[in-house]
């Protein structure tokens, strides 16, 4: 079993918009190999939106512990606030004379818990979203749902991510299909733990050159194989050229580049793959020889 | 005046929205920009400051000292984060799970455990050309933890209350995002009309609400109706600030580093109108601020 992750570093370059399509071509008749996706950006989770799931069955995600006060032991020393450096701890609201713990701003450190003379706080585990694995007319989707400004999305990521794969195990499913959150920080860490290659969505902007070169250090910093493809590719030829020179300074292969084609946005209107709502658009057709170099590199991979 | 400029989404125009919004507002007064986007900043980018300061943004992380350590185990037991293990006959710490509270430092029986910084990203701060007091925070490669870096880059700079800051947030709607959010007097929300954008609104809307912070959205690149948005709006009444049109000239210059006033000069006068009427809400006298905006649905 093979996983691929697709990440971009800078957001909104297209990562949900090529996972569909992948989604699409691996559930097309004969396709091989077939795939499992996941959608590991449990944040701003997406990929359902395009892949419409049938059914779904929801778990509960419980994640940290928050510290909570007993307000009838607290006696308002304010031993807490001393340890705290997440400047979490205030006057209760409805009793100034004690403390209070604002959920929003407590880290799960436990500190205050130690600290209290009077045994006052305790730690409170949380229910910090759901994940879901969810029949689509593409095969089947894993995804999350964290709750808005929850913590712990690194860790959603991975246990989703581990469903996928014992599930992918159970069905001799061959490949992993991961659409990634977008930055370089915890829930990417955990996103590409594990993955056999990572597929670059990257744009010709400075932003997204800039933000690429911090995704490829990354990927290579946890010697995750990868790939480049260029979105919106003729939005700025300069760019384009910049990305290709950085592409083969690093001696990264690129994939492919899609135009800037009206078709994507309208078939994410219409909630379908590209490749599904406009098979003969001028980027329903690079995306597939993207996915068919991807299949090619994956392939080579098992020798 | 603090105002955050966040998404849920990624690509949506944060960054755009932010840096045109810091360069009208500096001609009304002093404007400190602050690039929270740590895993990926690029406010930077567009509004090209001369970075003069730069320090390590730091967790303090334990060390233990073996001589007094008595291997009691007492600070593995306290760590939430799995940061200690006790492995044969001495502690081990695992500085990328640290979240730096220092619970084990207090909790050592012996007193064994001090403090010493592990740089996980660095702080630079400057003036931008146009006067913009320009600051960001960088998580440094294969770090995981972006919250800490944003939380110290608030602290670092501390603008006069007479000040606007404009926090430019990461994507996403986690930790980071609160983080960047907190003491915030206003929130502008940065959407796009398709399912994805309106997906993620929610989820932004979801955390201001509970946060308590006021709120206005800026659509971008509208292409005809989305009537899905509109519903969803006016049932949660957050009110639409500025739509701002599909429009590739747009893209092309946002490529190209340019800020929005660049592209469409007009843009100045609307974002300091935006700013008067809707955030502030002390309206240019004689100028009506509404009818002004119920016009714009176009280009001003």
């Amino acid at each position: 079993m093979r996983q691929l992750v697709i990440l971009s570093g800078k957001g909104g370059t297209g990562k949900t918009s090529i996972g569909a399509v992948f989604a699409h071509l691996q559930s097309v008749a004969d396709s091989k190999p077939r795939a499992v996706m996941v959608d590991a950006d449990v944040d701003a989770a997406n990929l359902s939106l395009v892949l419409k799931p049938d059914q779904s069955e929801r778990s509960e995600f419980w994640g940290g512990s928050l510290a909570e006060i007993d307000t009838t032991l607290c006696t308002g020393c304010e031993s807490c606030k001393a340890v705290c450096r997440y400047d979490a701890i205030f006057p209760n609201p409805n009793d100034g004379n004690i403390c209070w713990i604002d959920p929003v701003a407590c880290d799960g450190c436990a500190a205050c818990v130690y600290a209290c003379p009077t045994d006052a706080i305790k730690m409170v585990v949380q229910q910090e979203g759901y994940w879901f694995k969810s029949e689509t007319p593409y095969g089947t989707l894993f995804h999350a749902e964290l709750f808005p400004g929850r913590e712990n999305s690194g860790k959603l990521v991975t246990l989703v991510k581990q469903h996928a794969r014992l599930w992918a195990e159970d069905t001799s499913t061959s490949l992993v299909i991961i659409d990634g959150p977008p930055g370089i920080g915890c829930p990417v860490i955990s996103a590409c733990a594990g993955a056999d290659l990572g597929l670059i969505v990257t744009e010709p902007s400075l932003a997204g050159l800039h933000d690429l070169i911090r995704i490829q250090a990354t990927l290579h910093h946890f010697r995750v194989p990868q790939v480049i493809c260029i979105n919106k590719a003729d939005i700025y030829t300069e760019g384009a050229r910049q990305i290709r020179e950085f592409a083969l300074e690093k001696g990264v292969q690129i994939l492919g580049e899609i135009p800037f084609d009206e078709s994507i946005s309208h078939s994410m209107l219409m909630g379908s793959p590209v490749t599904e709502a406009y098979p003969q658009a001028q980027a329903s057709r690079t995306i597939e020889k993207i996915w068919e170099q991807t299949v090619k590199l994956l392939t080579s991979l098992d020798g | 005046m603090k105002i955050a400029i966040a998404s849920g989404k990624g690509g949506t125009g944060k960054t755009t929205i932010a840096t045109s919004m810091a360069l009208s507002l500096v001609e009304i007064g002093k404007v400190v920009y602050l690039d929270c986007d740590v895993e990926a900043p690029n406010g930077h980018l567009f509004l090209k400051p001369e970075f003069t300061r730069t320090q390590d943004a730091v967790i303090r992380i334990p060390q233990i000292q073996a001589d007094r350590c008595t291997l009691c185990g007492k600070c593995v037991e306290v760590c939430q984060f799995h940061a200690l293990a006790k492995v044969g006959k001495t502690i081990m710490v695992f500085p990328q799970l640290c979240h730096g509270c220092g619970s084990c430092t207090w909790n050592c029986p012996e007193g064994a455990i001090f403090e010493v910084p592990n740089p996980i990203g660095v702080l630079e701060s400057g003036v931008t050309p146009g006067e913009i007091h320009f600051s960001r925070g960088q998580l440094t490669i294969s770090e995981p933890m972006a919250t800490p870096i944003i939380r110290q880059l608030k602290r670092h700079e501390q603008p006069p209350d007479t000040a606007v800051v404009i926090l430019d947030a990461p994507p996403g709607a986690s930790c980071s995002v609160v983080e960047t959010l907190r003491g915030c007097d206003y929130a502008l929300l940065v959407t796009e009309p398709t399912p994805f954008g309106l997906h993620d609104l929610k989820q932004m809307q979801g955390i201001v609400q509970e946060m308590h912070i006021p709120a206005g959205v800026i659509i971008n690149r509208v292409n005809g109706e989305y009537k899905e948005l509109d519903d969803y709006l006016a049932e949660k009444n957050l009110p639409v600030l500025l739509r701002i049109p599909y429009d590739r000239r747009i893209a092309e210059g946002v490529a190209r580093g340019k800020t929005l006033q660049q592209i469409y000069p007009e843009y100045r006068i609307t974002l300091q109108v935006l700013y008067e009427t809707f955030i502030v809400e002390k309206p240019i006298p004689g100028f009506s601020g509404e009818a002004f905006f119920d016009e714009t649905t176009c280009h001003p």
